[in-house]
């Protein structure tokens, strides 16, 4: 299995080298990668009917509980195979889709990479891995909705995508964790037993929010949906494949996965239905207002969406049976009416519902397969939606006293969904065909036919539920923690209230069909309401904290050497400054200190002129010489404080320094007085008052006692172990010798950079 | 004598700030030595001084039989020398570089990347 998951990774990494055969006429073969998951992932069907859950161990990293395990359960065999069914459908409409694009060997690695990190988040029993493949994710969308990276539009809507599935992600983590140190494990298997523990826990609320934060913002949940709408500027097989089948439904994944673990809670069972009520019905009304196609669905995926969540919210076998059901109707039909628009756009070019009309004349195939799926997302018999729909009404209708309500919100949001299928897959298919259209051609088999298979499965499913009944839904169920025995999915359930339901559904749903027809007026009145909507409101908040940040950034990183240097000194200042004087108590003792001799007080004057020359003085050649003196100065020093080896060396290097001064300068310029009198004030009242801390500083630790174990293992160990008399050298040679070594090997680096400068012949274009 | 020179580090290190604070490369790299200059001394007081008696191990004998200075901080000090020259002559390489392309020593003009802004 873990083979399974990789060769997505791996065949992107063979891509790299073998792009070219792929791009070419050869792209359809990049459809064999999926093509052959979905063969294997078929093969476990009947085992996992028969009620197996295949678990595969492979350790990973242990000492922190983090291991790659795998389980295919029902759950994660539907959402299996779905990744790697309609991913094939989508490589193979992709070939013909993109052909010939520049980057299309890119665009199968993105894609067959995002294919392998959703087929290991579906099968990651760990959390932390799991958390791993669900950040893949992410980052693989980013890249495939800014495919278009040359779009401005394309590029910011990819950035706000990742950044609320990035914010999710980080959630995912923490509530993972936090899930981790009650139960000690990582492993939802595991964990599955300790349901009671963790919802006595008194962290749980804060656990579930978490989850929640991590599959809202995945699965586009109110006020987090509205980096979907935006991720449309993607390729439309991306749209597909991602934003209708597979990605988005991570979040629903997550809430099912966790069912049994958080689930059976009060607070878990009502926030979902409130979210995904709210987002249901606000994005089923968006739908009205839209007359891009492609924005038309996206609100409507949202909205089913939100079905899920609040099926999953329900919690009863009867509701999550229903959502079992819905998300294999969902990503049939949504598939399909994505692949058809992107057959519309890419035959026409135009998505714009007020034009497109009649279009079944030149696109047959693909207007039977709009209609077929129009049909299963109204749920009309026989499609497979319309027992997807029986059931969402059933298990609703069956929820306790809000049954009502809730039931009145399901059916409002099932008429506008209706209206926003018939209006993606059946308007633009009616009425008659414009002269602009006449000479649209049908597209190549590769594109027509997978929206056509998918929308057989619709009705295919729909005639004959036997299919998917014991095979995929039931296990499924039960891998949610509930007895799915009592499932039998069928077509007609005898004259009741649902059935009514359904019809005024379809009745009302029809009516508005016709009644309302998309205009741009609309589109353009709603657009109003932008100013107060979560995307505005998150978006602002953001532009603003960056603004923030830019200021705060260029207050501090100006770019101004003197300015960093300043701001530095005067937090040492204050720093040192203020635990100097609150903690120090200045007990100098002058009586230990060696009598000043006529010989350090003639240096030390010498050394403060020359000092003081060197600031002041208006002469560069002036400046280095006094500079010299200082060295010598304290080259003086090192002679009366027993320190020959260091006089040696200073007088050497002070002397050579002032020669390679003096040979650059005389090419230099005049100084200038380039700053003004305020600033030198200011300067300079802050370099006397480092220098004055430096001094307390100093006069405070020569107080304290000495610790001087070190030096008096070199002194005691020179001549015994090292043979040299000298103990400096002794140190640098042969203690230390590597240090000196290395720091060799730094001087022959600046020796190297120094020759390089000097040697560099430059460019005319590169000189001012 | 500490006291004296514990002022003359203090001076020192005023010194190599405000060089610091300045706008001109050369004063920068002024700035630098004389900062590193007051480091190193500063170092050398607080390994204590001692007169007259360099850490050298008397000809007759095969360790020390009276007062010696600390060689410790004067391996460190030397290191500090001579890899401080190393920093120093490729800085003075760099500013006369610097100035044959942008014709400038003044840091705020050099804040630029571009040549025509």
């Amino acid at each position: 299995m873990l083979i399974a998951i990789l060769l997505g990774f791996i065949f992107s990494l063979f891509l790299v080298i073998t792009g070219k055969f792929f791009k070419g006429k050869f792209s359809i073969l990049a459809a064999g990668v999926p093509l052959a998951l979905f063969i294997y992932f078929t093969q476990f069907i009947s085992r996992i009917s028969n009620g197996e859950v295949i678990t595969q161990f492979h350790s990973w990293i242990p000492a922190f509980g983090v291991n790659l395990g795998f389980t295919l359960d029902g759950l994660s065999l539907l959402f299996s195979l779905m990744i790697t069914g309609i991913g094939f459908l989508v490589f193979v409409y992709t070939s013909a889709y993109l052909k010939g694009h520049k980057y299309l060997d890119r665009f199968y690695g993105y894609l067959s990479m995002f294919m392998a990190a959703m087929l290991g988040l579906v099968l990651s029993d760990n959390l932390i891995s799991l958390f791993v493949f669900w950040e893949l994710t992410s980052i693989t969308s980013f890249f495939l909705i800014g495919f278009n990276n040359t779009s401005r539009e394309s590029r910011k809507s990819a950035l706000i995508a990742l950044a609320i599935t990035g914010i999710g992600g980080l959630s995912l983590l923490v509530g993972a964790l936090f899930l981790g140190s009650i139960t000690g494990t990582y492993s939802i298997a595991e964990m599955l037993t300790m349901n009671p523990e963790i919802a006595s826990n008194p962290y749980y609320i804060l656990i579930v929010l978490l989850i929640f934060g991590a599959a809202f913002t995945k699965s586009a949940q109110f006020p987090f949906h509205f980096w979907l709408p935006g991720a449309m500027k993607a390729p439309t097989p991306v749209s597909t494949y991602l934003h209708s089948a597979t990605m988005v439904k991570a979040g629903i994944y997550l809430l099912m996965r966790l069912t049994p673990v958080l689930g059976d809670h009060e607070f878990w069972n009502t926030t979902l239905i409130i979210v995904g009520a709210v987002t249901m019905v606000y994005s089923a009304i968006h739908t009205l207002f839209r007359t891009d196609l492609k924005g038309v669905l996206a609100y409507s995926t949202i909205s089913a969406l939100g079905i899920l969540v609040f099926l999953i919210g329900q919690g009863t076998v009867e509701a999550l049976t229903a959502a079992a059901v819905f998300v294999i109707v969902h990503a049939l039909y949504k598939a399909t009416l994505f692949l058809v628009t992107g057959i519309i756009d890419h035959q026409t070019g135009t998505r714009d519902t007020t034009v497109l009309r009649g279009l079944r004349k030149v696109l047959l195939p693909v207007a039977i397969a709009g209609f077929l799926a129009a049909l299963s997302s109204a749920g009309i018999p026989p499609t497979i939606g319309f027992i997807g729909k029986e059931l969402t009404y059933e298990s609703t209708f069956h929820f306790g006293n809000m049954a009502i309500l809730l039931m009145g919100l399901i059916v409002i949001t099932k008429i506008l969904l209706l209206y926003a299928g018939f209006v993606a897959g059946i308007k633009p298919f009616t009425g008659v065909l414009p002269e602009r259209f006449e000479n649209t051609k049908m597209p190549s088999f590769l594109m027509w036919l997978p929206p056509v298979l998918l929308a057989l499965g619709c009705i295919v499913f729909g005639i004959f539920p036997g299919l998917i009944e014991g095979s995929l839904v039931k296990p499924m169920v039960s891998s949610m923690g509930l007895d799915g025995k009592e499932i039998h999915l069928k077509l007609f359930h005898g004259f009741n209230i649902i059935l009514l339901l359904s019809v005024i559904t379809i009745a009302a749903g029809t009516v508005l069909y016709f009644m309302i027809e998309p205009t741009k007026k609309r589109e353009n009145w709603v657009a109003k309401f932008e100013k107060i909507s979560p995307q505005t409101v998150i978006t602002n908040s953001w532009t603003n904290f960056i603004k923030f940040s830019n200021g705060w950034t260029n207050l501090f990183q100006n770019g101004y050497l003197r300015n960093y240097v300043s701001t530095i000194m005067i937090f040492l200042i204050a720093l040192t400054g203020y635990s100097l004087f609150s903690k120090a108590n200045f007990a100098v003792d002058f009586n230990s200190f060696s009598p000043i001799t006529v010989y350090e007080a003639a240096t030390s004057v010498v050394m403060l002129i020359a000092i003081g020359y060197t600031v002041f003085t208006r002469s560069r050649l002036a400046a280095v010489a006094s500079m010299g003196i200082i060295g010598y100065a304290i080259c003086i020093l090192f002679v009366i404080y027993s320190a020959p080896d260091l006089a040696m060396t200073q007088f050497s290097i002070d002397t050579l320094t002032v020669i390679l001064f003096v040979l650059v300068l005389y090419k230099l310029p005049k100084y200038l007085k380039l700053s003004d009198y305020k600033m030198r004030i200011r300067d300079g009242i802050l370099s006397l008052a480092f220098g004055t801390i430096i001094t307390l500083l100093i006069l405070e630790v020569l107080a304290e006692p000495k610790s001087s174990e070190v030096s008096d293992y070199y002194a005691a160990n020179a001549y015994i172990l090292a043979h040299g008399k000298n103990v400096v050298n002794v140190i640098l040679v042969d203690f230390r010798g590597s240090d000196t070594m290395i720091e060799i090997s730094v001087l022959a680096i600046a020796a190297i950079g120094v020759f390089a400068l000097l040697k560099l012949r430059l460019k005319k274009s590169d000189q001012r | 004598m500490e006291i004296l020179l514990a002022i003359m580090i203090g001076v020192l290190y005023a010194a190599g700030i405000y060089m610091i604070l300045r706008r001109s490369l050369v004063k920068l790299i002024l700035g630098i030595i004389i900062l590193g200059n007051g480091a190193n001394l500063l170092i050398f007081l607080l390994g204590r001084v001692v007169k007259g008696s360099p850490p050298i191990i008397p000809a007759d004998s095969d360790v020390f039989q009276s007062v010696y200075a600390d060689p410790v901080p004067q391996a460190l000090i030397l290191t500090a020398i001579v890899i401080s020259f190393g920093l120093q002559s490729f800085a003075i390489i760099l500013v006369k570089r610097a100035y044959k392309v942008v014709k400038t020593d003044d840091l705020d003009e050099m804040n630029a990347i571009d040549k025509d802004s």
